[in-house]
């Protein structure tokens, strides 16, 4: 009764909780900004509404993590925004799929800074019409570097010799050193390059490894802290114990109150003459391919770069593509964001084509690994050249599709004579009859689920017989299994290779399974004590992490891995032990994951072992007790056996989830050393999204990882049945 | 069992679950000391205790409104509650009457319907969420909490028959047959007898739902594109950037977000604990 109101109240609730559905003409503009920038982003569009009345707006902010997929989801289907503000980066990939219209030429173009509208330009027209642009600069704290800024890199590394003199403990310079992107200013300054001239990835040059020298060099001599993350720069630098940090504009919103600091541009490298050069990122107001007021939606794209431009610049400080926004007179920009301008003057666009998207993660991975020794600079940056190419590789031949009909219509005939013959032989009819009541209970759920689970579950394994590009798929017939299977890209004993995975996988999913069981059922027998008083509190307090989003702790975990600041260092250092590089090596790497899943993982079977003891008369314990067997006689002959049919199934079903937990990976070590750690789901997720959306491979993985599954099952059934 | 043991047991025991619990909550406090400080920066001190004390970022996060002057955290909270609220009865509903057929019933199919709802656990969610924005699209619940409901609750129900089927299981069929000889019919039996019998069963199963649609964003956030629309965790996300995070706004949000979890099961338990000694098998 309950039920049946509530859901009345659910059906009834949309249209009130949805708003005021968008009238025809309603603007719709998606962006993922926050704080300043978002309230100047409202400012801006008020005054928008407020000159155009007859084109409201409505606004919406998407969280960034769901924003690309939300856009090629939603814009082919007439749901998207008819303008959205987003990073320049993927701006070839959506022109190309047809997503985002172009630009009228001639009038606002030469206003806006050059590198701006190169950023915008995809074969010769512009996409977008230029906000604001990010690069790294040089923050310094002048008051811990005690000297003039370094203006290259000899002077550089003589400052870093001066303060390593002085003080244990603090460090000269710091940046992401094992992200790519942090990288690339020092590729440029060494000569080296990213792409060639006809736009395919190069990275093994001479000069590039020279750049990966220099920072293995900088870490080697105790300049530059060790597995370098944002949030330990952020620490560093506030805290005074590191005196330059090389970061971006949003480094402003971590800075504690009170740090003095200046910003600068890069240094020049010594060796070449060369400044290093970062990369420009653009944010950029883009107009929907689908938009049905087009001419309304280019003017607010247009309002908003160029008469947005003031009061973003100095309401949100953003530094504004528009060059005649800096003339203001009247008010006074804010010093610090002249100071990103200038030192942004030498950075050149970010690659806008697609490509360039399969080559950050193989490039940062040869990064940390020749940070941490494990690789020569020449070494790595051919170990990540290989790893581009496989990203980057031909799509499969199209194949004819009648084929494959054919034989899935031949296949569906058999299966259907078979299942008949079956049925008649069993006279399942008149026994179905018979039990229609089983059916009656059965319908609501496998009616749900049939509809909301299997009809897209169907829909999206076909996919992994097509080959997706640029938001078209070709079929491809079984090309992707046959790469997969076959091990075309990588030696199966080669990290990355599917097999590799799988083996990583299953260990994986074995040692959490037993973890996570041990400790919840050893939990729940001990809280299950009558005399146990403070048992609701321990009870709450031990499913805490279950209930936490995972998100934040998981990157607490990781944190507490680091090899020099973390807590599981710290102890172990405290105990007389020597510190680990706890994502160098392979074993210690699986280990960090384990421990974060673990403790992720075992209230939930501690809940469902609370659960199920209950329906376990103490009487046979007590019997038992008395009789003299020991504790661990009863749990092993009485408690366990009892316990099995409730919990069996979480088990199965923990074991299920966890071969499918990509968030652990993906957070805490990040496949870490060289895509070791990979689990398969994980590599299903970064061919999806880091390479080339190949979809198509993507769910020709996730296949393999439900085929696998199934036969798991149905081999653990057979012998479930055989042994009971 | 119920015997008290002996005062050094009673301590030993004590002090390993303070340890316990000491290890499950050094983790969380990082949280919590991020959440009551107002940078925004990630916190890597080696101490978790916080050292400034500032409700910013709470205000912060409560205090949303958009352009319109809309409260969005009250409109997110309540999209929030009633998307998991419906979610749980939703599944629980549909999950218990499709356990006891599969756990009282001999049936043709019974076999095979078990076994597909344990293969739905094993799609990866990779595959599943543009086939489901189109799902949605076309049944024209893109933009709503009935949507939403809809899409967890079948996340949710495979889990939950299997693990009601498994708590049935153990529920034995000799009350049943008793009340069949009173002239009980089925859904009487279903109602009266086994519902009441299987409630720490159905408090862990209505956790487990209601956590299935209370955390989830990613689909949220793909399928609902109004901002009073949104639930909580969507909300929460937007703190995470590309280049950077908000992470006091989004420490603080966490804590919003589960404490209602953490209320909940304390709420719950006495029903985890009372079980069977409040049912008819014992006495």
């Amino acid at each position: 009764m309950l039920m049946a109101l509530v859901f009345a109240a659910l059906l009834a609730v949309p249209p009130g909780v949805r708003g005021d559905a968008p009238a025809p003409a309603t603007l719709r503009l998606w962006h993922s900004y926050r704080g300043a920038e978002r309230d100047a982003v409202e400012r801006v569009v008020a005054e928008f509404a407020r000159i155009h009345p007859e084109w409201p707006v409505e606004l919406l902010a998407v969280p960034y993590e769901a924003f690309a997929n939300k856009l090629t989801s939603a814009i082919p289907r007439g749901n998207g925004p008819d303008v959205f503000i987003a990073a320049h980066e993927r701006l070839g990939d959506w022109v190309e799929s047809g997503l985002i219209a172009g630009l009228p030429e001639g009038d606002p173009w030469s206003g806006f800074f050059p590198a701006t509208v190169e950023a915008v330009t995809w074969k010769g027209r512009q996409f977008g019409y230029p906000l604001a642009f990010k690069s790294l600069a040089l923050f310094v704290r002048d008051d811990v570097l005690g000297g003039p800024v370094p203006g290259d890199t000899d002077s550089l590394q003589a400052a870093c010799r001066r303060m390593a003199a002085g003080r244990p403990g603090n460090f000269c310079i710091a940046w992401e050193a094992g992200s790519f992107y942090h990288h690339a200013p020092w590729v440029f300054g060494f000569g080296g390059g990213i792409l060639d001239k006809d736009g395919k990835p190069r990275l093994d040059r001479p000069e590039n490894a020279a750049s990966v020298a220099f920072v293995t060099g900088l870490t080697k001599d105790g300049h530059m802290p060790q597995e370098p993350t944002s949030a330990l720069i952020t620490q560093l630098f506030n805290e005074g114990r590191v005196a330059m940090a090389v970061n971006g504009p949003w480094f402003l919103g971590e800075l504690a109150p009170g740090v003095k600091y200046s910003v600068h541009p890069l240094p020049r490298v010594s060796s070449t003459g060369l400044p290093a050069t970062p990369f420009l990122t653009v944010d950029a107001a883009m107009v929907s391919s689908k938009s049905t007021v087009p001419e309304a939606a280019g003017a607010l794209a247009r309002f908003l770069a160029v008469e947005g431009a003031a009061p973003r610049l100095v309401d949100a400080r953003q530094v504004v593509a528009l060059a005649s926004a800096w003339d203001l007179t009247d008010v006074a920009v804010d010093p610090i964001v002249v100071q990103f301008r200038e030192a942004a003057a030498a950075a050149i666009p970010m690659p806008n084509v697609p490509v360039m998207r399969a080559v950050w993660e193989p490039a940062s991975q040869a990064l940390r690994a020749a940070l941490r020794g494990a690789a020569e600079p020449e070494a790595a940056m051919e170990s990540a050249m290989q790893r581009i190419e496989i990203a980057t590789r031909p799509r499969p031949a199209a194949a004819n599709p009648l084929f494959a009909l054919a034989g899935l219509a031949i296949l569906g005939i058999a299966a259907l004579v078979w299942a008949a013959r079956r049925f008649r032989r069993d006279d399942t009819w008149s026994r179905m009859r018979a039990s229609s009541h089983a059916y009656a209970f059965l319908a609501p759920a496998a009616v749900a689920t049939g509809v909301l689970v299997f009809v897209p579950f169907a829909v999206g394994t076909g996919v992994a017989f097509f080959s997706h590009h640029q938001g078209e798929f070709t079929y491809v017939g079984l090309a992707n299994f046959i790469n997969i299977l076959g091990s075309t890209d990588y030696a199966v004993t080669e990290p990355l290779s599917f097999w590799f995975t799988l083996g990583v996988t299953v260990m994986w999913t074995v040692v959490n399974v037993f973890m996570h069981v041990s400790i919840g059922v050893a939990l729940a027998l001990v809280l299950r004590r009558p005399w146990m008083k403070l048992r609701g509190v321990y009870r709450v307090l031990l499913i805490v992490p279950w209930a936490v989003p995972s998100y934040i702790t998981a990157l607490i975990w990781k944190g507490m891995f680091h090899k020099q600041f973390g807590a599981v260092n710290g102890l172990l250092v405290w105990l007389g032990l020597e510190p680990v590089s706890w994502f160098s090596h392979f074993w210690t790497s699986f280990a960090a994951n384990v421990a974060t899943n673990t403790w992720l993982g075992f209230p939930f079977m501690m809940v469902v072992t609370l659960g199920a003891l209950q329906s376990i008369p103490g009487e046979l314990e007590e019997a038992a007790e008395m009789d003299g067997a020991t504790a661990v006689q009863r749990f092993f002959s009485i408690t366990l056996p009892l316990l099995k049919p409730a919990l069996l199934p979480a088990i199965v079903l923990g074991g299920v989830w966890t071969f499918n937990m990509f968030n652990i990976i993906f957070l805490v070590s990040g496949g870490e050393p060289g895509g070791s750690t990979e689990i398969l789901i994980s590599e299903a997720y970064r061919w999806a999204f880091s390479r080339q959306e190949q979809y198509g491979y993507a769910a020709a993985y996730a296949t393999l990882i439900f085929l696998f599954l199934l036969a798991w099952s149905l081999a653990a059934g057979r012998l479930q049945r055989r042994t009971a | 069992m119920n015997r008290r043991p002996s005062w050094l047991a009673a301590v030993g025991w004590n002090l390993a679950l303070v340890v316990a619990c000491a290890v499950t909550l050094y983790p969380v406090l990082w949280v919590i000391k991020m959440a009551l400080t107002p940078s925004q920066a990630f916190d890597l001190s080696p101490s978790p205790i916080p050292n400034t004390f500032s409700l910013s970022n709470f205000h912060d996060l409560v205090m949303a409104t958009d352009m319109a002057g809309r409260w969005l955290f009250g409109h997110w909270l309540f999209n929030s509650v009633v998307v998991a609220g419906a979610t749980t009865l939703l599944s629980l509903a549909l999950a218990t009457t499709a356990a006891y057929a599969f756990s009282r019933f001999v049936f043709p199919g019974r076999r095979i319907g078990m076994t597909l709802f344990l293969v739905t656990q094993m799609f990866p969610g990779v595959v599943m969420a543009i086939p489901l924005y189109l799902l949605l699209d076309a049944m024209n619940l893109l933009d709503s909490m009935v949507g939403l409901t809809l899409v967890y609750s079948t996340t949710a129900i495979p889990f939950c028959v299997w693990m009601m089927k498994g708590y049935f299981d153990t529920i034995p069929k000799d009350l049943e047959e008793a009340a069949v000889m009173d002239g009980a019919g089925r859904w009487t039996m279903f109602f009266r007898i086994i519902l009441p019998l299987a409630r720490p069963a159905i408090v862990v199963t209505a956790l487990f739902s209601f956590m299935t649609a209370w955390n989830e964003f990613i689909l949220a956030a793909t399928f609902l594109s109004d901002e009073t629309a949104f639930t909580l965790p969507v909300a929460l996300q937007r703190y995470v950037g590309d280049y950077s995070t908000e992470w006091g706004h989004f420490a603080a949000g966490a804590i919003i977000v589960s404490t209602p979890v953490m209320a909940l099961f304390f709420a719950l338990q006495r029903h985890l604990i009372g079980g069977l000694t409040a049912g008819g098998v014992k006495g």
